[in-house]
């Protein structure tokens, strides 16, 4: 009973059950082969296309756990990516590994600006956070656009490539990065006392002003992380098909990765967030879209049953659905156990 | 207590009837603010092409937008309620693509219309289900049905489907012309849209309980009014007039395409933004949102006289919604201080 | 309930008869088998502090919140409120203090909206604003129908409530707090309203806290306290030192003082001292606290006590004035500064702004002391750990687990775990906003010592309370506020209860 109550416990029902799905339908799912020290497989494809939105759902769990909204991140990745590959296009020498390392740099730090400016909106303006990254949401394109000056940009560089077709100690480079960043936001958040802080700016902001938090500063940084996030995820994309396509890079992935901070169990309404939850998340959707791809249903369709799994959800995490459940479960088991905040238990 | 407004004096001065004006018609404000920034656009155009107001330029103006003004409509109903409804571009495409799907397959078209705009209403009345019955925030149940309609629409049909049937080509192709002005069905029916919308909004129960909500719902649910009706059926409106913006494209586009309006639901809350609704809820007019469609559409005339790249359409827009969203945001400060 | 004061017999049979109600909120009783009754053409005020059952009793008699016991009668017959519609179809209408009102549209439609006349079923606007402006003229009020709601000061807005009230048929009229916001002309206004529907046979439930203002206007006072009826009095029969004395109640059992030295040997040296200062409720106001000490603010709901202590602990800007500590200004309105300061504030709103409910224990006692620090500079979990434990152990919070959700606690414990939030800043002045508020006898008496031995430990304490016995058990002096202003201070040691009385309910001179 405790465990059913697990925040956890439906992202990981969801995930288990699409993995069983799949062997059971094609038996060489979970077969995974060794060749020159490089792993392939379904699950290793899993792994490595979902680190963009990996990147991009760590970051919005943070500014979801203020009580905020970040819209704008598939705009940023398209600035990034197009910011890259301008960079390593004007460049004579394009397989130099420095020009490909000044390219992210630049890319980086445009998206942090990015993230801050959404931050300056919300934090210190006090502009509701849909409305405020809704700007850069629209513009963000326009300005990948001018960027790459209204064309896909096209390249080729080695080193860049190797972003994401790159192969490190036999994993994939990418799967490495998204790694990579879940370790450095989990540390971040948990090993520090920033995780705590936000959390309680995001359920009491008045009672965290009065104990004498800096809530501004927090909100703000919320922002930073994830335009930064979303920044390195547009990277990761432009690699992958070593383009910067201002239109077609990251659409939809602001929705994708708040129906993954929501199935990981993080309310919308903010405060307490769970990393562990967004992460599964991020894999549970990436499974369904691989899982629909290999049912033979053309991608295009698959939104379909994106939105199967977000009616789901939220109906299962919808008050009422919950107060229902409750009665009947109180109606089975009489002797109620400790009183438990429901929405602690969540 | 010189200006309590407890006690107006028995003839009013001058000023007081400013002041008078000013409380009856403060909410105007922000539309009057988009006509503005409207006829500084033309001005700026004329002054700079010489052509830019012109009768054709003008009358394109309606036509090419039809359908955004139709969409404008339905989402001022969500927003004013408080609301935010994502899926209008997915269900104007979803329903535009079946529209021509069901005609290339001889389906009669006095049928077929009115079934698409009822499966819109479907995808709004859902939506609103989920908002009001089941609490669900507003901005992911319009997202679920953002994603089941743009799969549908890829359900109906992967790629382009033309379109041949002579009635809802009609719709585009028919011009009451006289002096270089000329005026299509879908511009008629655009305009139908915002005159018989504004008419509910002002003359209705409904209509003004769609305010109501906006302003505080419990506070409309205390006075008694039919909060939750009002809320679903916003949403239904939304949906429905998704619905008839789809048939709208298609016949704007002379052909259903899955891939219609993406990122239409942006234009369509930025247009709605600037026309003057708070995102709040309660404050705005769909008369506005018109407006609102008219400076998008503007802006991306005068960047294609100027023969720049389209891209700067959307920074514009988001520029301006910023600059507006900035203004309501100074206002709204100011009215909750006084 | 019985009660001492007798009731004379009322001839005519009361509009509104409520007899028995209860209602009970988790376990404890909001109300009380309490008995209440208007007549038509009366002015009937509900007394009671904080927690009294005044809102519950409105809520149930305006179909709110239904009864657990208890019979609602209307014109004598039985009448069962299922919802506010019910009630207002019975002829009960409220208008509160938050006004439920829609400031975005315009006045016409705030008086009509819901039985708007239509022609052809569409709004006749001409008409609603004809009918609407003849309702408020009705009321001598004479505002433009057609304006929006919100460009009207509060008062006005509050009028056009009552309007919308009375639009319809109505034979009782709840107003709650209906002057809190107002100034004193806006006021007069309202009561000439008041008197104007009393002569139309209105009965009028008048709830407000200002007690001038009961005096001024109503016929007849019910008093409760503790969710149970004290009883009903004629306005003129009974004294003010009197009412407020009921409303208070005077613990039977006299609780044990902290013993305090008779007077200071010597001054105690200023720690905190406020020059003239002021805001929107409290008019200039100077007050020193010692090192050590412990200042009390007594004075009623209202009184501008929680003003002052926001004030004092600088977590409001004020609109005049200063404060110093150690004789040096302390920059207000910025609750952090405070804090590094040393001067830490409790909100009397636990949770609203108080405990972070979802949060932990542990969490919620570190808060303070982790924001004070900054986000990179976490508390070693060992050091956190053995922190948290302490101060659980200390003011015995229980249950005795730091994990669980702060949430969860009772009041008195989550109330422990703000004070710990506050300590573990070791700070050198703490304010202290109703801290009792809502909590067990047994929790109480816990915290009123752990006051007292801040106190000794060299704290300084400014503590408020409605409760004056606990003023007085706890504090050395006693700053006592009336109608936004600090009439006097006392030394603790020289008051009682009695003597507090008679200065917070005296009428205001002139």
């Amino acid at each position: 009973m405790k465990l059913l109550r697990h925040r956890l416990v439906w992202a990981v029902a969801a995930l288990v059950t699409l993995i069983v799905v799949n062997t059971i339908s094609r038996p060489t799912f979970l077969s995974i082969t060794l060749q020159d020290g490089e792993l392939y497989g379904s699950l290793i494809d899993i792994l490595r296309n979902s680190a963009p939105l990996m990147l991009v759902a760590l970051g919005m769990t943070v500014v979801i756990a203020t009580r905020g909204i970040d819209l704008s991140v598939g705009a940023i990745m398209a600035v990034s990516g197009a910011v890259a590959l301008t960079v390593i296009e004007a460049s004579p020498t394009p397989d130099n590994l420095g020009v490909v390392l000044v390219a992210i740099a630049v890319a980086a730090l445009v998206s942090l600006v990015l993230g801050a400016w959404n931050g300056l909106l919300v934090a210190v303006l006090g502009i509701q956070p849909i409305i405020a990254t809704l700007v850069l949401m629209l513009a963000g394109r326009g300005i990948a656009l001018l960027i790459t000056g209204g064309f896909i940009t096209t390249i080729n560089s080695e080193p860049y490539q190797f972003i994401s077709q790159g192969y490190v100690l036999g994993l994939p480079f990418a799967f490495l990065v998204s790694i990579a960043a879940i370790v450095v936001v989990a540390l971040i958040e948990r090993r520090t006392a920033l995780g705590m802080l936000t959390e309680a700016v995001g359920i009491n902001p008045e009672a965290s002003r009065l104990a004498g938090v800096r809530s501004r500063g927090i909100v703000w940084g919320a922002y930073i992380a994830s335009g930064l996030l979303a920044g390195i995820a547009g990277i990761l994309y432009s690699s992958n098909i070593m383009a910067a396509d201002a239109n077609a890079a990251g659409l939809y992935i602001e929705l994708d990765a708040i129906l993954a901070v929501v199935l990981g169990g993080t309310s919308l309404a903010g405060g307490k967030f769970s990393l562990a939850g967004t992460v599964v998340g991020v894999f549970t959707i990436q499974t369904l879209k691989s899982t629909i791809t290999f049912l033979g249903v053309p991608p295009a369709v698959s939104p379909v049953f994106l939105a199967a799994v977000v009616v789901i959800v939220v109906l299962v995490q919808s008050p009422r659905t919950r107060s229902a459940l409750a009665r009947l479960t109180r109606r089975r088991t009489p002797a109620g156990g400790a009183r438990i905040d429901p929405e602690a238990a969540s | 207590m010189t200006d309590t407004p407890v006690a107006l004096g028995a003839r009013p001065s001058l000023r007081e009837r400013a002041d008078r004006f000013r409380a009856r018609r403060a909410s105007w404000i922000p539309v009057s603010a988009a006509v503005g920034i409207l006829v500084v656009m033309f001005a700026v155009g004329q002054a700079y092409f010489g052509n830019f107001l012109t009768p054709r330029v003008l009358s394109s103006l309606l036509l090419d937008n039809a359908y955004l003004i139709v969409l404008a409509v339905g989402m001022t109903f969500v927003i004013l309620t408080g609301g935010i409804d994502l899926s209008v571009g997915s269900v104007m495409a979803f329903t535009g693509i079946l529209c021509a799907r069901m005609l290339s397959e001889g389906a009669p078209t006095g049928v077929v219309i009115p079934l698409v705009i009822v499966l819109g209403a479907l995808m709004g009345l859902a939506t609103g289900v989920l908002v009001q019955v089941f609490e669900v925030q507003p901005f992911i149940a319009s997202l679920a049905a953002m994603f089941a309609a743009r799969g549908l629409a890829f359900v109906v049909s992967l790629s382009s489907i033309k379109l041949e049937d002579p009635f809802v080509l009609a719709l585009q192709s028919t011009r009451l012309a006289g002096g270089g002005w000329y005026l299509t069905p879908t511009g008629i029916i655009a305009i139908a849209t915002v005159v018989i919308a504004a008419l509910v909004l002002h003359f209705t129960r409904f209509g003004r309980t769609v305010y109501a909500v906006g302003g505080s719902e419990q506070s409309a649910r205390l006075m008694g009014l039919a909060t939750a009706r009002t809320k679903v059926l916003a949403y239904v409106i939304s949906g429905t007039c998704a619905g008839i913006a789809g048939v709208l494209f298609t016949a704007y586009s002379g052909a259903g395409y899955p891939l219609n309006g993406i990122g239409t639901e942006l234009d369509t809350i930025a247009a709605v933004v600037i026309g003057g609704t708070l995102l709040t809820g309660g404050t705005g007019y769909v008369l506005g949102s018109m407006i609102g469609v008219f400076v998008y559409g503007t802006i991306k005339v005068l960047i294609s006289f100027l023969g720049a790249e389209q891209s700067w359409t959307r920074i514009t827009i988001g520029a301006l919604l910023l600059v507006f969203v900035v203004v309501q945001r100074v206002i709204v400060a100011r009215s909750s201080r006084s | 309930m019985t009660s001492d004061d007798a009731v004379d017999p009322v001839t005519e049979a009361p509009v509104v008869e409520i007899t028995g109600a209860t209602v009970r909120f988790a376990g404890t009783l909001a109300l009380d088998h309490v008995d209440f009754r208007v007549h038509a053409g009366e002015v009937h005020s509900l007394m009671g502090e904080n927690g009294a059952g005044k809102s519950t009793l409105i809520r149930a008699l305006t179909g709110a919140r239904p009864l657990d016991e208890g019979v609602i009668r209307i014109h004598g017959k039985v009448a069962r409120f299922a919802r506010p519609r019910d009630a207002q179809r019975a002829g009960i209408a409220a208008v509160y203090q938050e006004i439920d009102l829609l400031p975005n549209l315009s006045v016409a439609e705030n008086v009509l909206l819901g039985r708007e006349p239509r022609r052809f079923g569409a709004i006749d606007w001409p008409r609603m604003r004809r009918e609407a402006g003849a309702v408020l003229a009705g009321l001598g009020i004479d505002i433009d129908p057609a304006s929006a709601l919100g460009s009207h000061s509060v008062a006005v807005q509050q009028l056009v409530a009552i309007a919308r009230a009375i639009s319809r048929e109505v034979s009782v009229l709840v107003l709650d707090e209906p002057t809190s916001s107002l100034d004193l002309e806006e006021v007069a206004e309202l009561f000439r309203v008041i008197r104007e529907l009393k002569d139309r046979g209105v009965a009028i439930v008048f709830i407000s806290h200002f007690l001038d203002q009961v005096y001024e206007i109503c016929d007849r006072i019910t008093v409760l306290r503790n969710g149970s009826l004290v009883g009903e009095f004629r306005t003129e029969e009974l004294l003010r030192i009197d009412l407020v004395q009921k409303m208070l109640g005077r613990g039977a059992e006299q609780l044990v003082e902290r013993p305090r030295p008779e007077v200071d040997a010597e001054p105690r040296r200023a720690v905190l001292r406020a020059r003239g200062l002021a805001s929107r409720r409290l008019r200039p106001t100077d007050v020193v606290i010692g090192e050590g000490e412990v200042l009390g603010l007594a004075g009623l709901l209202g009184s501008g006590r929680t003003a002052l202590a926001r004030l004092l602990s600088g977590v409001d800007r004020p609109a005049h004035g200063r404060l110093e500590l150690d004789a040096r200004e302390v920059r207000l309105g910025d609750p952090r500064r405070a804090t590094r300061l040393g001067v830490v504030y409790s909100s009397e709103n636990r949770r609203s702004e108080g405990i972070i409910d979802q949060l932990s224990v542990a969490a919620n006692i570190t808060l303070a002391l982790q924001a004070q620090r900054g986000a990179w500079r976490p508390l070693r979990k060992a050091r956190r750990d053995e922190l948290v434990a302490s101060w659980i152990e200390a003011l015995d919070i229980r249950p005795r687990r730091p994990e669980l959700p702060v949430g969860v606690l009772s009041g008195g414990n989550q109330q422990k775990v703000l004070l710990a939030r506050l300590l573990a800043l070791a700070p050198r002045v703490i304010v202290l906003d109703e801290p009792t508020r809502g909590i067990d006898v047994g929790a109480k008496v816990e915290l009123q010592n752990l006051v007292s031995g801040l106190a000794d430990n060299g704290m300084s304490v400014v503590f408020v309370s409605g409760e004056l016995e606990e003023v007085v058990r706890v504090s050395d002096q006693i700053a006592i506020l009336r109608d936004g202003a600090v009439v006097d201070v006392v030394p603790g040691s020289q008051v009682t209860v009695d003597t507090l009385l008679a200065v917070v309910g005296q009428p205001d001179e002139g």
